[in-house]
Formats: C-alpha cells, sequence, structure tokens
C-alpha cells in the first residue's frame, strides 16, 4: 500500500496543471453552445496536441500516441476538474466507437473515422437499444438484408441520445435471422444523413429530449460498414459495453456533487437555521460522505488492478450498480436540503443553481435503469462475481 | 501508487487465517461460547505467530508493523468469530502507549507487553460513551469508580484506562479492582465491568495535552472493530451464497432465482468498497495521522451499517436453518450487532465527523 505519486508523476501534475492555467483564455465558455462550436474544436484539437486528449491513441489514427498510464490518465482528471475548465470531448463516438474500430475495424474503417472522430468533426450515436430489446438487448430485430452490395435496413431504435445531433451511428442489426439470438447480429457504421432515417426525441421526466427515437424504412449502406465479421457484432459490441459501464459510476464526480451540496447546507438558512445544523440532514449527508470514502478507495483498487493487467473481480463490477445509486442519492438529499425551493423548476424565480439538483434527481435515476439496469447489474454480480447459477431458461411454450 | 496489500501483509494475512482455521474453529468456538473453557489456549496460539509484537516498534523487542496489519489480523479473527486476545491488549493498550506514554513509560511497559510479562485489558467506553454513574475519578493519586464494557480482562495483568479528564493510565488488576463480568448477546468475547476502589495508578501523561493520545487510541479501536465487522461479514456472505448454491426448492437451486441472487449481490456490492474504505483507513492511521479521526469515524460508522445489513441478509438467505443454533450463524450476526455499539454507534460517530470537519 503505498498512496504517494512518484515524482515522475509529481512533475507531470505540475506541467499539466500549469498548461492549463497557461491555456484558460482558448477554452470555450458556457455561452459557445453547438457540438461544433468552432472554439470548441479548437480547444479539442489544443488538448490533443499537448496529449491531454486522445492521449492512448496512435498518432497514426490522429491521436497523441502516448503509452497507456492510467495514473497520468487519472492527474489529467484531477487537473481539469480542479481548473474548473471544460473537458476533452467524450461522446459515445470517442469512448465507445474510437476503441471498438481500434480493437476490430478494417484499416480503411480506422483511417475514415477515428482521427476526425476524436478532433469532434464526426458526432455519432448508438443504435443498440429496441423498443422490445432493453435489457434482452441480444433478442434486437431491425433488420438488415443484402441486396447486391449493399444491407437494406427495416426497423427501429430507441434511448439514443445526440441522435439529431450526429453524422453517423454505430447501430446493432440482425443479418442473420435463422441463427440463433447472439449470433445472428452485425454491427454496422453508416451516415445518419442516408435517405431512410427519421429521427423523433424522446421527452423525458427532465421535461428535456435526452434521447431520440430512430426508425429505419428501407436504409440502404454499404456491405462495406460492417465492423469486424458479419454476424459477430455481439462480440463487437460487448467490447464496448464494458467502457460504457465503467464511465457511469465515477466516484470523483460523486465527490464533487458532495462538496457542493455541503456548501449549499452551510449557506442555506430555514427558520434562521443553517441547514447544516439540522442533526437528520447533517446525519445524511455525513453517511453519504461515508458512502463515497468507500467508492473512491474502491477506485483506487480497481486502478490498481488495472495497473497490474489484473481482473478487479467484484470490486470492479459493482461500479456501476452502486456508483449511480449514490449519484442518486446525493441529489436526493440535496432536494430534501431545498425543501420548497427544491419543487421549483424550469424559468421559476428563487430556483438555486439553475435547478440543477432537481435535473440530477430525475436524470440520475435515468443513469440508474440505462446502460443496464441495476437489476442486470445485480445479475451480473451474483453470476460472474459470485458464481451463483444462472435463472434457468423458460420450457419454450 | 499501489492501493492493494504487499506480498508480506498476504503472507501475514495467510498465517493468521491458517492458524485460527486450526485452533479456533467454530467447535473450538462454542466451547469458550459455552463457558467451557476460557480464551487463554486460543489467544496464546495466536500469540505463537508474534501478533502481541506486532505493533510494538522494533526498539522495545516488537515488529514494528502497521495499523493495517493489525487491521488484517483484526478481520482474519471476525472472520473466525475467534475469542483470541488481540484488540485490547495487543492492538489498543499499544497504541496507547506509543501515543501517550512519555519515552520512560514506553520502555517500561512496552517491552513488558511484547515479551508477555504484561498483558493489559481495555476500559475505555466512559471516554466515548459515559453511563450515569460511571467513570473514573481521581483523588489524591488514586482512582474511585467503575469502568463499563472492559476488554480481554481475562489473562489481563493490568488495565489501560482513562479517568475522567482523558488521561490515560494502567492500573493493576489486584485487590483494588473488582471485576464483575457481563453477559451480552456475544459470548465469543467477554466484556465486564471495573469497580476501582483507592488504586493507585501510573499515569501516561502528565496531563491529557488536549486528548490527542486518547483520541488517536480511539480512532485505532474504532478502525479494527470495523476490521472485525468487515472480517464476520465477509464469513457471512461467504457462507449464504454457498448455501445459496447447495440448497434447492421447487426443483431449482434457490441461488437461481433472482430474489436470492440478488440479496447476494446487494452484500458483495455494499461489502467490496466497505474493505476498500476500512483498508484506507488503516493506512491513512500511520501515513495521515490528522485524518485519522475522521477516517476511523466514517469507517466505522459505513462498516456498522454495511455489516447490518449483511448480518441480516445472509441469515435471511439461509431461511430457518440461518435463525438455529445448529449452522450457528448467530455467532456472526451478534459479534456484528456488539461491533455496532462499541467504541461509538453509526449516528454518533457520523455527528463526531460533522465536528471533525467543522460542519
Amino acid at each position: 500500500m503505498d498512496l504517494a505519486l512518484s515524482p515522475e508523476y509529481e512533475s507531470f501534475r505540475e506541467e499539466t496543471a500549469s498548461f492549463l492555467k497557461g491555456n484558460a483564455d482558448q477554452a470555450p465558455g458556457s455561452g459557445d453552445r453547438g457540438m461544433k462550436h468552432p472554439k470548441r474544436l479548437a480547444w479539442q484539437r489544443l488538448l490533443i496536441e499537448s496529449g491531454l486528449a486522445a492521449r492512448t491513441i496512435p498518432a497514426e489514427y490522429g491521436g497523441f500516441g502516448a503509452e497507456p498510464d492510467i495514473l497520468k490518465s487519472r492527474i489529467i482528471a484531477e487537473e481539469f476538474a480542479k481548473s474548473g475548465l471544460p473537458r476533452s470531448l467524450a461522446g459515445q463516438g470517442i469512448s465507445m466507437l474510437v476503441p471498438t474500430l481500434l480493437e476490430l475495424g478494417t484499416e480503411e474503417q480506422k483511417q475514415a473515422y477515428i482521427a476526425p472522430t476524436l478532433r469532434g468533426e464526426i458526432v455519432w450515436c448508438q443504435g443498440y437499444s429496441e423498443p422490445g430489446s432493453g435489457s434482452d438487448l441480444a433478442s434486437l430485430s431491425t433488420r438488415a438484408e443484402i441486396d447486391g452490395d449493399d444491407y437494406v435496413i427495416n426497423g427501429q431504435k430507441i434511448w439514443t441520445s445526440t441522435a439529431r445531433q450526429a453524422d453517423m451511428i454505430f447501430c446493432l442489426v440482425r443479418t442473420h435471422p435463422d441463427e440463433k439470438k447472439h449470433h445472428g447480429i452485425s454491427y454496422l457504421v453508416f451516415s445518419m444523413e442516408t435517405p431512410g432515417i427519421e429521427v423523433r426525441p424522446l421527452v423525458d421526466m427532465t421535461e428535456s429530449a435526452n434521447f431520440n427515437e430512430v426508425f429505419f424504412t428501407d436504409v440502404r449502406v454499404p456491405r462495406s460498414s460492417v465492423v469486424g465479421e458479419p454476424g459477430k457484432g455481439w462480440q463487437v459490441a460487448n467490447a464496448t459495453l464494458t467502457h460504457e459501464r465503467g464511465m457511469l459510476g465515477d466516484p470523483n464526480a460523486a465527490e464533487t456533487r458532495l462538496l457542493e451540496i455541503a456548501d449549499l447546507m452551510k449557506s442555506e438558512t430555514v427558520n434562521g437555521e443553517r441547514l447544516i445544523d439540522n442533526p437528520m440532514l447533517r446525519d445524511r449527508l455525513m453517511a453519504l460522505q461515508g458512502e463515497v470514502l468507500a467508492m473512491q478507495a474502491n477506485g483506487l483498487r480497481v486502478m490498481t488492478s488495472r495497473l497490474r493487467k489484473e481482473s478487479a473481480g467484484l470490486a470492479g463490477l459493482l461500479i456501476k450498480l452502486q456508483g449511480c445509486e449514490l449519484n442518486h442519492e446525493i441529489a436526493r438529499l440535496a432536494i430534501d436540503c431545498l425543501g420548497e425551493i427544491g419543487i421549483l423548476y424550469g424559468d421559476s424565480p428563487y430556483l438555486k443553481q439553475g435547478g440543477a439538483w432537481q435535473y440530477r434527481y430525475m436524470y440520475d435515476l435515468g443513469l440508474i435503469i440505462g446502460g443496464g439496469t441495476a437489476q442486470i447489474q445485480k445479475n451480473i454480480i451474483g453470476e460472474r462475481g459470485l458464481g451463483l447459477p444462472r435463472e434457468p431458461k423458460p420450457a419454450v411454450a | 501508487m499501489e492501493f492493494a496489500l504487499s506480498e508480506d501483509q498476504k503472507m501475514l494475512q495467510d498465517s493468521i487465517v491458517g492458524t485460527l482455521a486450526n485452533i479456533s474453529d467454530l467447535d473450538a468456538v462454542r466451547l469458550v461460547a459455552a463457558g467451557d473453557t476460557d480464551a487463554t489456549g486460543i489467544s496464546n496460539g495466536l500469540g505463537e505467530l508474534g501478533t502481541s509484537q506486532l505493533l510494538v516498534p522494533e526498539v522495545y523487542d516488537g515488529l514494528g508493523l502497521s495499523a493495517l496489519d493489525a487491521a488484517l489480523v483484526q478481520e482474519a479473527l471476525g472472520h473466525h468469530v475467534s475469542p483470541a486476545h488481540f484488540f485490547a491488549s495487543s492492538a489498543v493498550a499499544v497504541t496507547a502507549l506509543m501515543a501517550g506514554g512519555n519515552e520512560a513509560a514506553r520502555a517500561e511497559w512496552l517491552s513488558k507487553v511484547a515479551s508477555g510479562e504484561v498483558r493489559l485489558a481495555v476500559a475505555l467506553t466512559e471516554a466515548v460513551n459515559r453511563r450515569e454513574d460511571a467513570g473514573i475519578i481521581e483523588d489524591g493519586g488514586r482512582l474511585s469508580g467503575k469502568a463499563l464494557f472492559a476488554l480481554e480482562t481475562g489473562e489481563a495483568t493490568h488495565v489501560l484506562s482513562v479517568a475522567k479528564g482523558g488521561r490515560l493510565l494502567i492500573a493493576p488488576l489486584d485487590d483494588g479492582v473488582t471485576i464483575r463480568e457481563l453477559t451480552t448477546i456475544d459470548r465469543t468475547r467477554t466484556f465486564s465491568e471495573l469497580v476501582f476502589e483507592g488504586v493507585e495508578p501510573v499515569w501516561l501523561e502528565e496531563d491529557a495535552g488536549g486528548m490527542r493520545a486518547l483520541h488517536r487510541t480511539i480512532a485505532l479501536a474504532r478502525i479494527l472493530l470495523a476490521a472485525d465487522t468487515l472480517g464476520a461479514a465477509q464469513a457471512m456472505l461467504d457462507k449464504a451464497v454457498e448455501y445459496a448454491k447447495e440448497r434447492k426448492q421447487f426443483g431449482r437451486i434457490i441461488g437461481s432465482f433472482q430474489a436470492v441472487k440478488h440479496m447476494c449481490a446487494e452484500m458483495a456490492a455494499k461489502l467490496e468498497p466497505s474493505r476498500s474504505l476500512v483498508w484506507h483507513a488503516a493506512y491513512l492511521f500511520d501515513e495521515q495521522p490528522e485524518r485519522a479521526s475522521l477516517m476511523a469515524c466514517h469507517a466505522k460508522a459505513h462498516m456498522s451499517e454495511v455489516g447490518t445489513f449483511v448480518a441480516k441478509t445472509a441469515t435471511e438467505v439461509y431461511g430457518g436453518m440461518g435463525f438455529t443454533d445448529l449452522v450457528g450463524l448467530h455467532y456472526w450476526f451478534k459479534r456484528i450487532g456488539v461491533n455496532r455499539q462499541l467504541f461509538g454507534g453509526p449516528e454518533m460517530l457520523r455527528a463526531e465527523a460533522a465536528r471533525l470537519q467543522r460542519f
């Protein structure tokens, strides 16, 4: 056990901090909206050149080309958090598609997509879930049939975030309907401009359309759109699902929120009493702090396993479940602290922090469900982590 | 940067666990619990591995190991619901001597602890949760009053305790001290009431000095109790999972039912981060002493909540058998329940955590 950083890393931290300080004026502000705002793209380009984005992606594909080093990645994340500057882009294209292409894409696909995706010039969306295939993703029924040199796609996807902004989609479709469900799927990449694609926004409980429905009617894409082998799309997709689950339960994000709520409780008063002086609310805050500390220590343990290229076992499998529940509990405490102010929404006067806690309380419930529901996570922990038997398959009626 | 046990620590863990599996299995625990024998045999067996020298610095003939090493020993003891003495005599008392003792006291007492010439019981409850009428008062250099929930008095020659005002002391357990056993739900360990009548103590400190030494001692005690609960809860989870893989109802292994599988998954999902927290708190006890008290509060409070959840849930997975004495799961259930209350329950610890951060 040694939590100190060696001098090499300490100086890397200093360099990172001073780079961010020196270039703060280049960073886009909150007014520079739009995923492809020139200031955002320029900032991303600067971060890649400086090794603070796309760090471990080979230079030949537009990355910085450094050796993977989890500690340096962590230092970068921490220094961004301290600086308050916007981080590098991290959409589904960068976090899920790029690793997949690097592993399984053809040279042509790598050359065509990786660099512009890293630079933010191609925005991607993920076409996995369907109305009839949520937790049971492998039962998906969107079909792609071969016609000459093309696939012709018909069906529907749902929960497709950024579909309206996306230039491209990576999409799971059934190409071999006669095979068993896990074997008949292919992983396709194609343009969202292709004729026959219709995107409908899906308004959720936050009153925003964070997701969309995507309809395919005779959408014709070339057969070269397949990543990996045709019919092996399930294996291709599984590589990226692991990336997503790690993303959804970051303990450092939970700490930042806990500190925000502590500040709120110290500054807000009800009947002349600070919220932090209410023993029940304070007890809840401390209980959550204990959980955040446990998840942070757990994160250090998982990181050590990755550094040693060992499996983190249970400590890794539980992150999505525990992290998402914890974030939701933190938001729930904030709402209870705010009381009636916590029911205000939209453009109401008296809102605190623009209604951010109300939004998170609802959005974070979505994250408990999305990316593998809490119940699916518990199956994974029970079966892969504890070795409990799978549910027997129901007899075919 | 490395958040993991060292090879030496894994070896320590293996040797303690291996020894306890031999000398402190459930049959041996049952004999102590029934009062057929006391903890001496098991304590001596554990002591042969050097546990009483573990935290004593090398200059005083000890091994000079860390709080994390002590936590690993305690975790193994909890795992085996072992009656073996270690917590009070070899960890808490030694920490008090290190934190509070002047050089002369340290040299004298720590060497004797390491050699086994002195065995220290610990009576510190009144520094955390003082009941009406309890507490030790000093008058004219002599002690009177009573201390509740004293630990490891069985083989002790002396007791490490604290007088009102927070000054740490050592008193001989001879004619001036009456020991009366308190029956608790946990038969794997003994708890006693000590009544002092005109006892002359050795003071570890000139004055309480802001109670720094006392706070450090209590922090170590809390981290080790959390470790004990961690071990006990892990044992309960292991047993529940093992049972869920064997037991059949409705023609199926019960662990294949999601209702049961999810109970096991919830236990594991809460327990693994708690393990990381306990290790982290034990590591920081030595490496960042200024954070020790806060981390100890959080580790014990959180571990107690998770321990209570695991104790209840694992018993339920075992169904009716979990409720019986046949399986003996109740020894773990009760040990976790007792640990929760010792040195401050979760609500009290969280209030203290808030105070320590000036909230």
